[in-house]
């Protein structure tokens, strides 16, 4: 150990004797002496410290029975209420932890009470010799001479070339994850089909609502009418399409020029989709007109058409502008005016492309 | 091979059958000369260095436990109506994926043990990789030559929180549903390509039909194959390295001090595999986790308030939490040039996650570089014996946590019922200060309890034994140290710091004044290790009775 004890050998220019002027240091005692444990010197503390393990690994065994006696005594019907899974479940996470803390406790108490304790020095050795690297240098040398690469940089040219190109393939490979986006995150199914516009339906029934449903104060979670009857594609649609519906008093909407016949009577529709990253927007403070994202705490204000008063979404929710048709049911006189839920690189180009 | 140029050499042979058969093997692979080498291999041990061990053993149980689910899952989105035993979802429309979820969570004997065994190794798994990361950094285990393993090391956090989430999604629950939602708009916020990503990752629209089955290829495949590559990396790394240890009496850079891992170390480090095992049993029979069948099937339309991501993926949510998407009436999303830039999600989700990997990659470098220290070291540095590093630690580690806990703030506000929004104010300001603070903070501690180290090395321990002298004075006595537990407090480098040295040109250029500055900024407030002088002044500044210490020279001593 001698002068090195402190951990810094003094060859390479150390900061740790930069600016000290040698100080002299504690010298290293070395390891410290053994001290016997009492299963050491007292062969009754021995004898005790192996029953104590044996008992150890008898629980282990316990812990097994527990767990297979309650795997196969209780029985899963067609009609098992949640109290019998939560038991067996119970019984089984007892048994297997009895079964491995036995045989874990068991074997860490024999290492630190039986098996000898005394500490061993090992050196180290260095992790590379010199020795070594002069020779896989040569090696590395004859090898690359051999090739003769650096005398024919011809074949080293093209052949860095094709191998930069090879990939290729393999990048262009994974054109069919997934389809062009198009626009399609630009439309939802509220647009007007052949004419007939769509009514606002109730989530998830699907029943039409009325406008004389909606009191002042109440709030709906929207659907397109004839959302639930697609099949394939029910969901991608939803996730564009839902909408939530308040009524308020109609002098404390306020809406801005060209969007006064958006609503009826008080009656204000604006997508559910968080404009932030895309989740539903489903709380509404009925008192101070707030709408909430519980996600992540954007707040959107009804009155001010919905901009962003708190949290990280930067714009209003989109509106869906609504009448009410002849036979008194809410509809959607077209589609949202701009794409619904969180922004895209090309999110503005596709407004833009609405409104033309 | 010695063998077989010397045919006629004496052959050993076995005397009972196992012997045989031992020898059979052996004389075909060899296995002697690897037990002759790693046989009676000296380990060190510290309760710190367990913590390795639980990410290693959380992983083993993953495998077993989600080998198991695999058996039972089925990755479909098709749709179908839910038949199981779990009657308030009976006949509820659903994809496969979360009706097979739903089964082995009620009709599968053992299925619901399985999957919360899994869930909570998942858990622990981050959870170790991440504790173990610290006890590395804090310790200086990271410094020459393990600075490649460390960076293994970065990776396997990132492979397991990546292992975690695409794991998290695959039951197709609401919860998970709307996590999946989340990713997609931050997807969707990335500058020129986000959308055409998002439509490649989900097939198409979110939610589609394809992701589930995508994810459960990487989660069982891909993620796990890579993990496993980085583990025997690791572990290859750590037997050319063999491993640090403790600073203390006899141990140094040139050895290592231990159990040899047959039998001690063996046995501990074997038995503890069955301790984590019990302990993640224990959880998942009594702590219910991730309970899918009260969240019902993913539908975009509803979400629970009060929802949590698992615990790993939280800074990242709490960071687009706190990111504000208007300044005043200004929006922090702009449209330049026609195209959308969205940087209120963009930002949170990338800048900090970005610069806390981007540190923890580079900062063995950074520091080599400050404190040109080009030395192996094997023996780590306490806490406290590095202030400066310790408190850069500290500043990441609360800033961390800021981010992490807004990702609670919702639940903040309504456990302690104080208002969201300044919940959100505060922990914004905390993002900022928060870090500064801790540094501060860090580094004092660290500098006083150096402080305190030096005292007790010189003075001794307090007894708590007061006496009263013939003259009426009253004294605490103090106890001397043995010179084995002296050495534990003064065995350690206090590096000053290293002023600029002209290059191979004899200038000093701009990036070595730059260096001198972090060095300076790093080393200047130190405390020195006591040395035997200060100790023999110490005592001989008491005459007779010198493990006896008054008041007053205690003071005018310990400056």
């Amino acid at each position: 150990m001698g002068n090195h004890s402190d951990g810094s050998p003094n060859h390479s220019g150390t900061v740790a004797t930069a600016g000290q002027n040698e100080v002299e240091k504690f010298q290293d005692p070395g390891i410290p002496p053994h001290r016997l444990r009492l299963a050491d010197t007292d062969p009754k503390a021995a004898k005790r410290a192996e029953r104590q393990v044996a008992l150890l690994f008898g629980t282990s065994v316990v812990g097994t029975l527990i767990f297979l006696v309650a795997y196969f005594a209780i029985d899963l019907g067609d009609d098992t209420s949640i109290a019998t899974i939560r038991l067996q479940n119970a019984l089984l996470g007892l048994g297997t932890a009895f079964a491995m803390l036995g045989i874990g406790t068991g074997i860490v108490h024999w290492a630190k009470a039986l098996m000898p304790d005394h500490e061993v020095s090992e050196e180290r050795h260095a992790i590379r010799t010199e020795d070594d690297r002069q020779a896989a240098v040569r090696i590395v040398d004859d090898i690359v001479e051999e090739t003769g690469i650096k005398r024919r940089p011809l074949i080293r040219n093209t052949l860095l070339g094709a191998v930069a190109l090879a990939p290729l393939p393999a990048v262009a490979i994974f054109g069919d994850l997934g389809p062009r986006p198009d626009d399609k995150l630009a439309h939802t199914m509220w647009a007007p089909q052949e004419g007939k516009l769509k009514r606002l339906a109730r989530d998830p029934d699907g029943t039409p609502i009325k406008a004389a449903d909606v009191t002042i104060g109440s709030a709906f979670h929207v659907i397109p009418e004839g959302l639930n009857e697609l099949g394939e594609g029910k969901l991608n649609e939803k996730a564009k399409a839902v909408v939530l519906l308040m009524r308020l008093n109609p002098e404390s909407l306020n809406p801005s020029p060209g969007r006064e016949d958006w609503g009826y009577n008080g009656i204000v529709a604006y997508s559910k989709i968080c404009t932030h990253v895309g989740c539903p927007v489903a709380l509404y403070e009925q008192q101070t007109h707030h709408l909430l994202c519980p996600c992540h705490q954007s707040t959107f204000d009804l009155t001010q058409e919905c901009k962003v008063i708190f949290g990280p979404a930067s714009r209003p929710l989109p509106q869906l502008p609504i009448a009410v048709d002849a036979e008194g049911y809410l509809v959607a006189t077209s589609d949202f005016l701009e794409p619904v839920g969180p922004s895209y690189w090309e999110r503005d180009e596709h407004e833009r492309n609405i409104n033309a | 091979m010695s063998a077989t140029s010397t045919p006629n050499a004496p052959t050993f042979v076995a005397k009972t059958k196992g012997g045989r058969i031992t020898n059979f093997v052996d004389e075909r692979v060899g296995g002697s000369g690897i037990l002759r080498e790693f046989g009676r291999k000296v380990f060190p041990d510290h309760w710190s260095f367990m913590f390795g061990e639980v990410a290693l053993y959380s992983f083993v149980i993953l495998l077993l436990s989600g080998t198991f689910l695999t058996f039972f899952f089925d990755p479909s989105m098709a749709e179908t109506h839910y038949e199981g035993s779990y009657t308030p979802l009976k006949n509820v429309e659903m994809s496969v994926a979360y009706s097979s979820s739903l089964d082995i969570s009620f009709d599968v004997r053992g299925g619901l043990f399985m999957r919360q065994v899994h869930h909570w190794s998942a858990l622990l798994f981050v959870a170790s990789v991440s504790v173990h990361m610290l006890r590395v950094f804090f310790t200086g285990a990271f410094r020459k030559p393990r600075e490649m393993n460390w960076v293994v090391g970065g990776v396997l956090l990132i492979l397991s929180m990546a292992a975690g989430f695409t794991g998290y999604s695959l039951p197709d629950d609401l919860l998970s549903g709307n996590g999946l939602r989340i990713i997609d708009g931050v997807i969707k916020s990335i500058p020129v390509v986000g959308t055409y990503i998002s439509f490649f990752l989900f097939g198409g629209e979110f939610p589609g039909t394809v992701i589930i089955g995508r994810l459960y290829m990487l989660h069982i495949l891909l993620v796990p194959a890579l993990i496993l590559l980085m583990i025997v990396l690791h572990l290859f790394m750590v037997v050319v390295h063999k491993h640090t240890q403790y600073p203390g009496p006899g141990r140094n850079d040139g050895n290592v001090v231990g159990y040899p891992l047959g039998p001690v170390y063996a046995a501990k480090a074997g038995g503890f595999f069955f301790i984590v095992f019990g302990v993640i049993a224990l959880m998942a029979g009594f702590f219910t986790i991730n309970p899918i069948w009260n969240y019902g099937p993913y539908d975009p339309s509803p979400v629970s308030a009060g929802t949590q991501p698992d615990w790993y993926i939280g800074f990242v949510d709490g960071a687009l939490r706190l990111m504000p998407g208007t300044i005043g009436d200004w929006s922090v999303e702009q449209v330049w040039f026609g195209q959308v830039f969205s940087f209120n999600v963009l930002l949170p989700a990338l800048v900090p996650a970005g610069i806390i990997f981007t540190v923890l990659f580079t900062y063995p470098w950074i520091e080599r570089w400050i404190t040109k220290d080009n030395r192996e070291h094997h023996v780590l540095d306490r806490p406290r014996n590095a202030p400066t590093r310790t408190a850069i630690g500290m500043a990441g580690f609360v800033w961390y946590c800021v981010m992490w806990a807004a990702a609670g703030s919702d639940l903040i506000a309504t456990h302690f019922h104080v208002s969201l929004n300044d919940v959100t104010y505060w922990l914004r300001a905390l993002f900022f200060v928060g870090p500064v603070i801790a540094f501060i903070v860090t580094k004092r501690v660290a500098l006083a309890l150096q402080r305190k180290d030096r005292e007790i090395a010189l003075h001794g321990r307090e007894t708590g034994r007061i006496v009263r002298l013939p003259h009426g004075e009253f004294i605490e006595v103090h106890a001397p140290l043995d010179e084995y537990k002296r050495y534990k407090l003064v065995g350690f480098e206090s590096p000053s710091p290293l002023p600029a040295e002209p290059n191979a040109h004899g200038v000093v250029d701009k990036k070595e004044k730059r260096r001198a500055l972090l060095s300076k900024w790093f080393f200047e407030d130190r405390v020195a290790p006591a040395t035997p002088a200060e100790l023999a002044a110490a005592h001989g500044h008491h005459g007779e009775h010198e493990a006896i210490e008054s008041g007053e020279s205690q003071k005018t001593l310990s400056h």
